[in-house]
């Protein structure tokens, strides 16, 4: 068989089938044609230049050669209409509402399960069930301070959640850092199409969480971001947030637990922190109460927090609105607690743990993508389509030992976004995740977000830890 | 700040001015292969001493050859403090310490990383000696230059001026410590003029050999070379001048911070005592124990600093 007819239509966001540009790209293609290719070679190979200059560069796991890397960056813009936005931006913070009240609820009451809406076996078996949280509400009830929501597009119209990103999501530096770029190397698309500016994030996320310190501050909060350390992927985006939101980076060797407050040493001497914007996993927060061989955390801030003497963003627990069997069950959660349909659908999900939806995913196994419901960063998932005869039976085993440790989904025809590759245009697949600020008074996204793509032609996976790379993302004002 | 912040800020300028040492003797050690015909191996033997690393080179080197010398020093895996673990080093420090430095200097010392690493990849051949040396001061002096220009005269600014001129005291003395033979083979050498030779280097490889020409045009005397490495506060390198910075950045830190400041004190007492001092009392009361002394008082007071600031706990 034809492997072109097996493959599903896709959108490409730019081009319409003729050839001609959608309307948000309507500006920005007549700019692009009128570029000469050399000089436009020119700028992709200075904007790598900029992100080697500034030091922009993450760690590979287990990865002994390139320690650093850069993540590739594309020089063409994803575009979309504020129309287009506004309707996806509702959608987001209908969602984040939710997962707060869901949150809120599996912590106490659990309402939703005395509702029959959602099974106690999910909460009961999951690790990232914090049983310490129980009874316990966070400072301003938010429990999510920062969260990042995984989007794909299908369609003009369809934006739908592949992911949520309520533990620690990352990112966030480089979206900041491909609009400082962008911005650098093409100013006159700046001055004349009007993007909607993300630069206020840094101070956004400052002002959000201050608005939740503890009972114990008592002035101006003293916030504090908490990293693993040098050696971490994510370090220089902890660096880069803290830099710019004028606050100290810590790490757990850095902070004791000074007369009932957690507290930093400084030069001065200790001083307590309100806020602790942490980018480290719950299991290794506090040795105490979590994996006792952490060395990264902080003994005793567990029982500090409930006590009320410092706020730990994000909460604590928040982590199994990440699951991906949680996730299969997010339409209902929306609307048990908003009492509204959800506006952005989710991916259709067979739960592996449910008798017949196992069933139906080993006969279907090639169509299909296979997803751990605890993992991320495209580790540990199969791609049925992609995948050899050997990498099917290999899953299939897994499936059928441990089926509740899956689901699965159809293979989506996410949408393409032409790149700049060899000197001309070539779609490649893109997600997209916006990020948001959930303070108790407001819900704050910012008007795009983190735009991956799959840099190999026709490959789905857009992870920067599976060569993945970036591009920046615009929401322009309709005309 | 934090103590960590402030010591990896303090320890950001000593490895960079280590490196820019190291550069220094290179050159000087290079100019002398080119230059003479005799003694070059003891020159670079008194190299390695200098930088406190030739017990270390000779366990695991046959002979003093130059460019074995010279990769040892800088790029050398078996020498733990070459160069390029230095800039290395640096680069890790102004990662950790990103929160209190400007973007400005941030990328200056990222920049003198990457060219520094890539001049560095293989090893350096003669042909390419000079314009190495030449990449790796250009380097460094445009951190210096965004230190400078961008920074904040704050904490910040102070620890890492208070590492610099700490670590660029102990260089000197140790510097001056491997030669003291060579100012004063015997004791009756006070007071007569020195071979030609042996002074040169120890001036160009301290940046002072013009300098030195023109204020003394024509006398080169142990008493000369002397007073203007050790008292000379004009000249930026001689232990006298470095504790001048040294109180004026402590006191500023200890303004700001409104403490009674014993690592300040200690300056103090230390660079009124050059005052005291003249080139011929030092050489009379033996040029190598005052240097050791001042060795003994300089780790001591970076070690004050430390704790009294925090760094490490």
């Amino acid at each position: 068989m034809d492997a072109m007819a097996t493959k599903p239509p896709c959108f490409d966001e730019m081009l319409n089938e003729d050839g001609t540009p959608r309307a948000a790209y309507a500006a920005y293609h007549k700019w692009f044609a009128d570029q000469d290719t050399t000089h436009l070679k020119q700028k992709a190979r200075d904007a790598e230049e900029f992100f080697r200059r500034t030091g922009i560069t993450f760690a590979v796991y287990g990865d002994d050669d390139a320690e650093e890397r850069l993540i590739p960056f594309d020089i063409i813009p994803r575009i979309v209409t504020a129309r287009q936005w506004s309707k996806v931006s509702r959608g987001i913070e209908q969602r984040v509402r939710a997962i707060n009240a869901f949150l809120q609820d599996i912590y106490h009451r659990q309402e939703i399960v005395r509702a029959g809406r959602f099974p106690v076996e999910l909460l009961e078996k999951n690790d990232a069930f914090v049983s310490q949280m129980i009874g316990f509400t966070p400072p301003g009830g938010v429990y999510t301070h920062i969260v990042g929501i995984d989007l794909v597009r299908t369609g003009p119209d369809e934006f739908v959640v592949l992911e949520d990103n309520a533990r620690t999501p990352s990112g966030v530096s480089y979206m900041l850092e491909n609009r400082e770029t962008m911005m650098n190397m093409f100013p006159e698309l700046f001055s004349n199409i009007r993007v909607r500016n993300v630069s206020d994030y840094p101070k956004n996320l400052r002002a959000s969480l201050s608005r939740v310190a503890p009972p114990a501050c008592t002035g101006d909060p003293v916030v504090a971001v908490l990293t693993p350390g040098i050696h971490n992927s994510a370090y220089f985006e902890h660096a880069f947030l803290a830099d710019q939101m004028g606050a100290e980076l810590v790490e757990g060797h850095d902070i004791r637990i000074v007369d009932g407050r957690v507290a930093m040493r400084t030069t001065r001497g200790y001083q307590p922190i309100d806020v602790l914007y942490r980018r480290l996993d719950d299991d290794y927060l506090d040795p105490l109460i979590f994996k006792p061989e952490s060395k990264l955390g902080i003994p005793g801030i567990f029982d500090l927090y409930r006590a009320g003497k410092i706020t730990i963003a994000n909460a604590p627990g928040t982590g199994i609105a990440d699951d991906k069997a949680v996730y299969s069950y997010m339409p209902d959660i929306v609307e048990f607690y908003t009492g509204e349909k959800p506006i952005l659908k989710n991916v259709d999900t067979w739960r592996c743990s449910e008798k017949d939806s196992l069933a139906y995913v080993l006969d279907h196994l090639s169509e299909l993508v296979v997803k751990e419901v605890h993992g991320s960063g495209g580790y540990g998932m199969l791609i049925g389509p992609a995948a050899s005869k050997r990498e099917l039976a290999e899953f299939r085993a897994k499936l059928v030992a441990k089926p509740a440790n899956y689901i699965a989904q159809p293979t989506l025809a996410l949408s393409t976004i032409p790149i700049f590759a060899n000197s001309s245009l070539s779609p490649r697949h893109v997600d997209l995740r916006p990020f948001v600020l959930v303070s108790p008074d407001k819900i704050d996204i910012t008007p795009g977000g983190l735009t991956r793509v799959a840099l190999r032609k026709g490959s789905l996976v857009v992870n920067s830890s599976q060569g993945g790379g970036t591009k920046d993302s615009w929401v322009i004002e309709d005309d | 700040m934090l103590g960590k912040t402030a010591s990896g800020i303090f320890w950001l300028f000593r490895y960079l001015e280590r490196a820019e040492n190291i550069a220094r003797l290179i050159e000087t050690g290079h100019r002398f292969t080119l230059t003479r015909n005799s003694g070059r191996q003891d020159e670079w033997r008194s190299i390695l001493a200098a930088l406190g690393t030739d017990a270390a080179y000779r366990a695991t080197h046959a002979d003093y050859n130059a460019a074995q010398v010279v990769d040892y020093l800088l790029r050398d895996k078996s020498n733990p403090g070459n160069l390029r673990n230095l800039i290395d080093s640096a680069r890790q420090n102004a990662r950790t310490t990103r929160t209190a430095i400007t973007r400005e200097l941030w990328e200056a010392v990222n920049e003198c990383w990457i060219c520094v690493n890539d001049g560095l990849k293989r090893q350096v051949r003669e042909a390419e000696l000079p314009a190495t040396i030449d990449l790796i001061e250009r380097q460094t002096a445009q951190v210096r230059g965004a230190l400078e220009n961008t920074m904040l005269r704050n904490d910040g600014y102070n620890f890492s001026r208070v590492g610099n001129f700490i670590e660029r005291a102990d260089s000197m003395a140790r510097l001056l410590d491997v030669k003291y033979y060579v100012l004063l083979p015997s004791v009756s050498f006070v007071g007569s003029s020195l071979d030609n030779i042996q002074w040169e280097t120890i001036l160009r490889s301290t940046s002072a050999y013009s300098a030195y020409r023109w204020l003394y045009p024509g006398r080169a005397s142990a008493m000369g070379i002397a007073d203007f490495l050790i008292l000379d506060r004009r000249f930026p390198r001689s232990l006298a001048f470095c504790y001048g910075k040294l109180t004026d950045n402590l006191r500023n830190l200890a303004m700001s911070y409104g403490v009674q400041s014993a690592s300040l004190t200690e300056a103090e007492r230390i660079y009124s005592s050059f005052a005291s001092l003249t080139s011929a009392s030092i050489l009379e009361d033996g040029l190598h124990e005052f240097l050791i002394e001042f060795l003994r008082v300089n780790r001591n007071l970076a070690a004050m600093v430390e704790q009294e600031y925090r760094f490490n706990s």
